[in-house]
């Protein structure tokens, strides 16, 4: 009979290990699962992971890597401040659609007068959207004790009706021939977040992302705060007594949280996604949930971690393309690293031991 | 005597030929990476037996247990229970033998009952009402009074004790081990407890029993065994030594006693007034709680846990605030100020939990450094972390109050309580506080730990310091504070001077009949 049985203390290195034996093992179901779907599982899985970065066509998937790990570490490094202290923000997706929405329209306002102040302008916009809808969870949960976790939820989907109406509505392009849909900022200079350096993929929203990397590794293991959050999160009773309120927190990891992913729902619209439309929302709010977990809630993993998730949707799109694998790849394929990551780390704080049964 | 539970003592003692020997330890060596925590143990326990099990933290107490109670298994050495050899792959085999456990930390959820908890320790739990009469029942025969529909939360830790002890006698163990029972109860409420160990002992179960109140050993075990860095020093008669002999046998020295000397009471440095906590859902609310302490001057409160304990220190470490006027420190009102505030103006506390509360136990002893010496210690400049800094005051905590420990970049969880203990209270001290509030400052700490605890308590006093024990240890407060006030559901008496009071003339003070109450649980 196999028994799980508690470790005293778990090796570090063990914890480096699950993520990339999550990866792995992903890599090996997926290839089962192509298998059988009657797909060559080797062409797949390479398809998958290696030519967007090394195929013949990663001239163009190369830089789509950045592109798409952008937001998702910025939303994610946001994200594991408040997993960290134990408080569950679910909702970044809406944080993030809201973000874009606020960043949208300082752009829609000003159009067609150009400034310098317009894109840094449409950045704080985009942060104090994403903050304002992530302090609905956090106002809720310390004035009436409501779980942030389904708050924050359930104003994802608030958020998406939000951007349905602003697509249809009020920020219909007048030019677009009633087709749903804001003007396209990509092609209003003042308002357009475009790639810095060509063929890098890397515009302001990656930039923002570094820099979030580099902020959040500072607050989490050089500033008070951030060790105290980390108290919160392991030990409540002593955060109390070391001088944290809770309610304090709530609001700062929520709000902190939203209104990095409300900036990188503005890098989106302003930059590779161009404009609001009903569905400005693409998931990348809930994806920054697994980085935030795949990484270990550090920065550095998280860094790595936003990098392998981009390199799925790529290389998942890629797969459609070329092997005509379904749109689901993508999906799946995550899926299933969040839980096989969830299934090693079990492994960190248990052994496996085989007993005979009695 | 062959009544009711102790089926499986019965039959040993009608049993052919068994001697009166119910356990044997021959050998028993545990080596963990660099300690070696058993080092050829030998000893046996008797049928009917208060054994007392004698050391310092660290000299391999807990290790032995575990290996008799199957949490651990030793490296080398044999063991017999009842003439049948006793090697137990888990503590489910262990209980299946006859061997119970008290923990000195309790294993319960909070959020569940009594009978629910107890439930939830056994392999085939009866009908809820039927547990709950058995368990009314036991608690009822052994003078432990308990209800089983209240929950855990609700509960002082000497209630929570209860609910170990009457989990472990529901399954009828012939050998029972209980770590450091006493260390959470008032005289009384001991009392009480060494009846009921008694009564058992008379049914035939032995008793293996882990303690370094030598007072108490003296007075209720039959033969004491003494471990001394993971070796038998030797069994002894406790009746037959003094204290201080078998402490000195404990640590291998002279112990030292506590110096009271060299204090003056100065000016008045706390002052709280008409404290009053809002009534907590199933706590215990503070009623009008007031009293000054001097400068110099260490004031002792009594009382049984869950009498307003974990309140008082929360309104005073500033967990929770107060209405104006409530805690004034040195004249400065800080009823209105949290921790950080207050430690700041000079008034520290160390709360009775270590893990989880008064420490982080996965976080490192130069973390914990940090938890509340931050601000006084300049650990930090304007929030950004000094660890070079952290890990030097760490570090002299770790020298001064004597922490055993491989460094400051330990987890304080890996720390034996003990040690984690003065680590805490060494924390609060070297931040020459004006007024320290402490909680069951030796709770579960060894006769040598202790005794450094008190002293340095003493001597912070010493210092000019104003200091309050809140502590459950009555000889404790005797041997330390000028003045003693008893706390009784939330209610503090007027304090009075400690010079000349007796155990008994404080046990009437404690309202005496709190902890002797005979079980009036609903049958």
């Amino acid at each position: 009979m196999l028994r799980l049985e508690p470790r005293a203390a778990t090796p570090w290195w063990l914890a480096v290990a699950s993520p990339l034996m999550a990866v792995v093992a992903t890599m090996v179901a997926g290839g089962v699962l192509f298998a059988l779907m009657g797909f060559d599982p080797v062409a797949s899985i390479r398809t998958i992971f290696w030519d967007p970065l090394f195929g013949p066509a990663s001239g163009y998937s190369r830089p789509q890597l950045l592109v798409k790990a952008g937001p998702l570490i910025l939303i994610a490094s946001g994200l594991a401040i408040g997993f960290r202290a134990g408080i569950w923000n679910i909702g970044a997706e809406g944080q993030y659609i809201i973000g874009g929405i606020c960043g949208a329209a300082v752009a829609l306002a000003a159009y067609p007068a150009e400034g310098a102040w317009i894109f840094p302008a449409m950045v704080l916009a985009g942060a104090a959207g994403g903050w304002a809808w992530g302090m609905i969870p956090a106002t809720l949960r310390n004035w009436t004790g409501a779980s942030e976790i389904l708050v924050s939820l359930m104003l994802v989907y608030v958020a998406q009706r939000v951007a349905a109406w602003m697509a249809f509505g009020p920020m219909r392009s007048p030019e677009g021939f009633g087709m749903p849909g804001s003007r396209n900022l990509q092609h209003y200079p003042s308002a357009a977040n475009p790639e810095l350096m060509a063929g890098t993929g890397a515009h302001w929203g990656v930039v923002a992302a570094a820099l979030a990397v580099l902020a959040t590794w500072f607050l989490m293991s050089r500033h008070i705060r951030g060790f105290r959050i980390r108290v919160a999160g392991l030990a409540p009773r002593a955060a109390r007594f070391a001088g944290v309120r809770p309610e304090t927190l709530v609001a700062f990891c929520l709000g902190l949280s939203g209104a990095l992913a409300g900036m990188a729902g503005l890098f989106e619209v302003s930059g590779p996604g161009g404009q609001i439309t009903d569905s400005f929302g693409s998931g990348y709010g809930f994806t920054a949930i697994i980085v935030a977990f795949l990484g270990r809630l550090h920065p550095l993993g998280i860094l790595l971690a936003g990098l392998l998730l981009a390199l799925t949707y790529i290389g998942g799109e890629l797969a459609q393309l070329m092997l005509q694998l379904p749109a689901a790849t993508v999906q799946v394929f995550q899926g299933m690293l969040l839980f096989f990551l969830l299934g090693f780390d079990t492994l960190t704080r248990y052994r496996l031991r085989w007993r005979g049964t009695k | 005597m062959c009544k009711g539970g102790n089926r499986l003592t019965c039959q040993k003692h009608n049993g052919d030929g068994v001697t009166d020997e119910l356990f044997r330890a021959e050998g028993l060596s545990k080596t963990y990476p660099g300690v070696r925590a058993n080092d050829e143990v030998s000893f046996s326990v008797a049928a009917g037996e208060i054994h007392a099990l004698l050391g310092e933290n660290g000299a391999g107490k807990s290790t032995l247990v575990k290996a008799i109670y199957g949490l651990i298994r030793p490296d080398a050495g044999r063991m017999w229970l009842g003439g049948v050899p006793h090697a137990p792959s888990d503590p489910h085999a262990a209980r299946a033998a006859g061997v119970g456990m008290v923990f000195q930390h309790f294993s319960l959820f909070d959020a569940l009952t009594v009978a629910e908890n107890i439930a939830l320790g056994m392999d085939a739990p009866p009908r809820r009402a039927d547990l709950s009469r058995r368990i009314a029942q036991v608690s009822a025969a052994y003078g432990l009074p308990l209800n089983p529909a209240r929950r855990i939360e609700s509960l002082s830790a000497g209630e929570r004790q209860r609910v170990e002890i009457v989990r472990c006698l529901l399954g009828n163990p012939r050998l029972l081990i209980m770590d450091e029972p006493t260390s959470v109860l008032t005289p009384q409420e001991a009392e009480i407890l060494f009846a009921t160990l008694r009564q058992l002992a008379a049914q035939g179960t032995a008793i293996l029993y882990i303690s370094h109140k030598l007072d108490e050993i003296r007075t209720h075990c039959d033969r004491a065994t003494i471990l001394r860095q993971g070796r038998v020093v030797g069994t002894v008669n406790p009746r037959d030594h003094s204290a201080r002999e078998l402490a000195a046998m404990m640590v291998g020295a002279e112990m030292r006693l506590v110096d009271r000397s060299g204090r003056q009471a100065g000016a008045v440095v706390l002052t709280v007034a008409g404290l009053t906590s809002a009534p907590a859902t199933e706590g215990t609310s503070l009623q009008d709680v007031g009293f000054q302490i001097r400068a110099g001057e260490i004031l002792g409160i009594g009382g049984v846990a869950g009498n307003g304990q974990e309140e008082l220190i929360a309104a005073l470490s500033g967990e929770t605030t107060g209405r104006p006027g409530t805690v004034v420190l040195d004249g400065h009102d800080l009823s209105a100020q949290g921790p950080e505030p207050r430690r700041r103006a000079g008034l520290l506390a160390a709360p009775e939990d270590r893990l989880g509360h008064a420490a982080v136990p996965e976080m490192s002893l130069t973390e914990n450094a940090i938890l509340t010496g931050a601000t006084r210690q300049q650990l930090q400049r304007r929030g950004v972390i000094d660890h070079r800094a952290a890990r030097r005051f760490a570090e002299t905590i770790i020298a001064d109050f004597d922490v055993r420990t491989p460094g400051p970049a330990t987890a304080a969880g890996a720390l034996s309580g003990g040690n984690l203990q003065k680590f805490v209270i060494g924390r609060e001290i070297l931040q020459a506080p004006r007024a320290l509030v402490v909680n069951q400052p030796t709770w579960g700490v060894d006769a040598g730990a202790a005794a450094a605890i008190r002293q340095a308590l003493l001597d912070l006093a010493g210092r000019g310091a104003a200091v309050v024990v809140i502590s459950q240890d009555l000889d404790e407060l005797l041997e330390l504070s000028d003045r003693f006030a008893a706390l009784n559901a939330g209610r503090l008496s007027a304090p009075v001077a400690t010079e000349g009071l007796t155990l008994e003339q404080i046990g009437l003070m404690l309202g005496g009949a709190h902890g002797m109450e005979v079980a009036h649980v609903a049958a």
